[in-house]
């Protein structure tokens, strides 16, 4: 069974998931710093594919982009280094990222590579529903990948819906119209709009991601979901860490503690 | 030839180039806009107050002048299409009169635009300043610096500039900014968009509102030549708003020659170039997929070229299409030859043409043409904001 529906079966609240970007902040850590999440008792980890133009990011994670790929880091590196992933790691791995460079290493190879390492699901923002569903939905099917979409404050009724209706694993809620980064509180509107999702009923579990960095605002998004995601506050700590296991583990306990 | 080639299709491509590869967070700005614009476009509120504007504002139509002792030196009868002679200096402000309108019946407060060497920007903040909206425009820290005094109109008209800083710091770069800056401000903000780039309907639109160009010249021509119909068209691309203004009503006339001009920067083998078809190759950037220069790894190439306009490691989805499928010709020239073809203007006709027109010159000296042709070469700015760098280059 897909690890991020064994998971969703198993915990229906208070999910926490990790965002951090491949290859940053040195090389080599990608792996080492999976292991410290993982043991310090996050559920999810999403790694990040660096790009040279991540739009819907902000200074936080342009800059974990650009240390990245200064340091080497590529795709077909990427998968090396995850090549004995699962001897490590158990619970689920996302790979988030702009849709060029997957393009360019070749979806069908790209699909294929993830499954053989034990990659679970995929969240490319810049992959439009459309083309998902007649260019890449059989292949991720055939390779038993879970694909995330995303949705904002401003998505429609009737496109949320559809989006439900196209999606398996869960649902991605950005948490304000912003690009990623941290922020201070979650405003009554991000609440209204929160509740109103929930109100839908829809058939996939939604995380909120985008703004989420303290334990405040985690257990504010998780209270109206099924968890949130963590992103730039995570590229924080290790950009600022002499210790990645020990700050990652003291910072996801400040978390979930 | 299939006359409907060069046309989008419902769901934005040309061909294989094109769509609407955005965050979903942009998705809904980009459906009201692709939901509302041909309707607002064909309205004869639209059509009146846009052909007024172009006509009292920006000075339309543009003369279309016959060269005459640059037709002598090169052999074959040589128009001008003045677009140097709008209001602002270049081409840019057909495409923000027709934005802004457009922005106002959609009821945005404010407006945000990327610019490269600064003629959108300065295209923007005077339509701006003409509707009374507010203006933010993002720039490269380095274009801010090569395009000093565009930055200073800008300010003058009361629009806020704002450097990006990431990457190159250039027209890549500004565009990412424009871009993540409407995902922060997705209701009351319209993004007017300068080239002929980004997600589907912009390419479409803003080649609509340039396609001015290529209307004008078919009357133009008539009456000069008795025909509709030059031999050539030959126009340089960057994004390519100002080609595709001028090739617009003549994707579908096979006998014309449509001559696209890319900027080699120090040659296109050099790695310090621009030439996007040369180099480039299929892949997804701002929101649509074209010709891209890149990575082997998907990585996108930061581009060099001397001309500020055309340093983009990008293409128009329309551009991408004309070049694969061979209805376009495509040539590239260097930085030191643009600047030798721009002086040569300056002489030859008494016009010193932007650096990013002065491309377009110099293909005459890289083509194939007959001594009875007659070529529009498309003048898509005057050469006023380039002074710095002609003076710097100093060999005249």
């Amino acid at each position: 069974m897909n690890r991020i529906d064994k998971l969703f079966q198993n915990k229906k609240e208070s999910i926490l998931s990790i965002y951090f970007t491949a290859g940053f902040p040195q090389l080599e850590d990608t792996l080492p710093i999976m292991e410290a999440i993982e043991a310090a008792g996050a559920d999810i980890i999403e790694i990040g594919v660096p790009y040279s133009d991540p739009i819907a990011d902000g200074p936080t994670i342009q800059e974990s982009n650009n240390v990245a790929l200064k340091n080497g880091m590529t795709l077909h590196l990427l998968f090396e280094q995850l090549k004995n992933l699962r001897e490590k790691i158990s619970i689920p791995v996302i790979l988030m990222g702009y849709l060029n460079p997957v393009v360019q290493y070749g979806m069908e190879a790209f699909c294929k590579k993830c499954k053989e390492v034990g990659v679970d699901g995929l969240i490319l923002p810049d992959l439009p529903m459309q083309q998902y569903l007649t260019e890449y939905k059989s292949l991720f099917d055939a390779y038993d990948l879970r694909n995330t979409f995303l949705i904002s404050p401003q998505t429609s009724e009737t496109r949320i819906r559809q989006i439900d209706q196209n999606t398996d694993g869960f649902i991605y809620m950005v948490s304000s119209a912003s690009i990623t980064g941290a922020k201070k509180a979650v405003s009554p509107e991000q609440i209204a709009y929160f509740e109103r999702v929930k109100a839908m009923e829809l058939s996939n579990p939604r995380l909120i991601g985008f703004g989420i960095s303290d334990k405040a605002s985690f257990n504010t998004a998780a209270a109206h979901s099924h968890g949130a995601i963590i992103g730039s506050a995570f590229i924080h700590v290790l950009r600022d860490s002499k210790d990645l296991k020990k700050d990652i583990y003291h910072y996801i306990q400040s978390i979930i503690a | 030839m299939d006359t409907s080639m060069i046309k989008v299709d419902e769901n934005g491509f040309y061909g294989q180039f094109g769509g609407a590869f955005i965050p979903e967070m942009l998705y809904p700005n980009i459906e009201e806009l692709r939901e509302n614009y041909e309707q607002i476009m064909a309205s004869e509120a639209f059509k009146e107050e846009f052909e007024r504007l172009l006509k009292d504002y920006v000075g339309r139509p543009t003369p279309l002048f016959y060269a005459n002792r640059l037709s002598e030196k090169y052999g074959a009868k040589i128009y001008l299409k003045r677009e140097d002679l709008c209001h602002t200096g270049a081409h840019k402000i057909n495409n923000t009169v027709g934005q802004i309108i457009l922005a106002r019946k959609l009821n945005k407060k404010r407006i945000i635009a990327e610019t490269g060497a600064g003629q959108h920007g300065v295209a923007t903040a005077t339509v701006c300043a003409l509707m009374g909206m507010e203006c933010t425009v993002y720039m490269g820290a380095v274009d801010m610096e090569r395009q000093k005094p565009n930055v200073e109109r800008m300010r003058i008209l009361g629009a806020k500039v704002v450097p990006a800083n990431s990457g190159s710091k250039t027209l890549k770069d500004a565009t990412n900014e424009a871009m993540r800056q409407w995902i922060n401000n997705p209701v009351d903000t319209h993004y007017i968009i300068g080239s002929v780039v980004g997600p589907h309907p912009y390419p479409e639109m803003v080649a609509r509102f340039q396609s001015v160009i290529s209307a004008e010249m078919k009357i133009q021509l008539k009456e000069k030549e008795g025909r509709e119909n030059p031999d050539l068209v030959i126009a340089c691309v960057g994004g390519g708003s100002n080609a595709a203004g001028a090739f617009y009503h003549y994707y579908n006339e096979p006998e014309v020659r449509l001559i696209a001009v890319e900027a080699a920067g120090l040659g296109v083998s050099s790695g310090k170039s621009a030439a996007t078809t040369m180099l480039g190759k299929p892949g997804i950037l701002h929101g649509s997929r074209t010709l891209l220069m890149q990575t082997a790894d998907g990585q996108v190439v930061e581009p060099h070229s001397i001309s500020a306009g055309l340093d983009y490691p990008g293409i128009g989805p329309v551009h991408a299409h004309l070049f694969d499928s061979g209805r376009g010709e495509f040539v590239a020239v260097e930085d030191e030859d643009a600047m030798k073809a721009g002086i040569e203007v300056s002489r030859l006709e008494g016009i010193i043409p932007a650096i990013e027109s002065a491309h377009a010159f110099h293909a005459l000296n890289q083509i194939e043409y007959k001594s009875t042709d007659v070529i529009v070469i498309n003048l898509s700015g005057r050469g006023d904001k380039d002074l710095e760098t002609y003076i710097k280059w100093g060999n005249y």
